[in-house]
């Protein structure tokens, strides 16, 4: 699976029918340290994930056939997950770098308060999903 | 998926089993700014509706022949869909920098 951002959508009337009422994202391919690799992707989302959000994005044929339940679709890319934070001690966040929470000026987070301030963070998600 | 434009047509005339009559473009591999990336590529159009100057979107491998009838066809990349519209966030023209508000 990939961490990638969305950067975009995509609008299209002609195309193969399983695209149909479906939406098309453009996704950035992330690295674990934020800064984008130079590469994209074209998923189709079955999440309801918008634009600006950090999803989670799998690039394999048959999970896609499996996620949209069509066993002939012509597509590899499907957002399945949308991220409310990733913790890798000592490096950023991508997934917060994007509400900019932490400004690039501001002193730097020990790794211990960031493990905090994450599963907070992880933990008004669920909140908000719940209700 | 990735994103493309058409630059061109192709006739095969002698084609494998199955690929008769399927139309072959030419397709330029874009980012999503439309700024040229790597080598031109040749996809099967499994919308056979393409024409040069039009930007597509194609999948490559397996799925790729999933795209056509019969599907089970020796083709590497098949256009998918045409692009009417890429509406991107102004986050994506600054890529590799620092990330701010999106929204």
């Amino acid at each position: 699976m990939i961490v990638g951002r969305v950067i975009g959508e995509i609008y299209s009337t002609i195309n193969h029918p399983i695209f149909d009422r479906r939406k098309l994202l453009v996704v950035e391919k992330l690295a674990p340290g934020g800064r984008a690799p130079d590469d994209y992707l074209v998923a189709i989302d079955a999440v309801d994930a918008g634009v600006g959000q950090t999803v989670l994005v799998i690039d394999e044929g048959n999970s896609a056939r499996q996620v949209l339940s069509a066993p002939n679709a012509p597509t590899r890319s499907v957002i399945v997950g949308i991220i409310d934070a990733i913790d890798i001690p000592g490096a950023a966040d991508p997934a917060r770098a994007r509400e900019g929470s932490s400004p690039p000026s501001s002193p730097p987070v020990s790794a211990a308060e960031k493990t905090t301030a994450a599963r907070e963070h992880a933990g008004k998600g669920r909140k908000a999903r719940s209700r | 998926m990735k994103i493309g434009r058409v630059i061109g047509s192709l006739v095969a005339c002698v084609a494998y089993e199955g690929l008769e009559g399927v139309p072959f473009l030419w397709v330029q591999p874009l980012s999503p700014r439309g700024e040229d990336r790597g080598r031109p590529i040749v996809c099967a159009d499994s919308t056979r509706m393409a024409g040069p100057g039009e930007r597509i979107y194609y999948e490559s491998s397996r799925e790729a022949a999933l795209a056509l009838d019969p599907w089970f066809v020796p083709v590497d990349d098949a256009i998918v869909g045409i692009i009417d519209g890429i509406h991107l966030t102004p986050l994506a023209e600054s890529a590799g920098e620092p990330r701010g508000e999106t929204r």
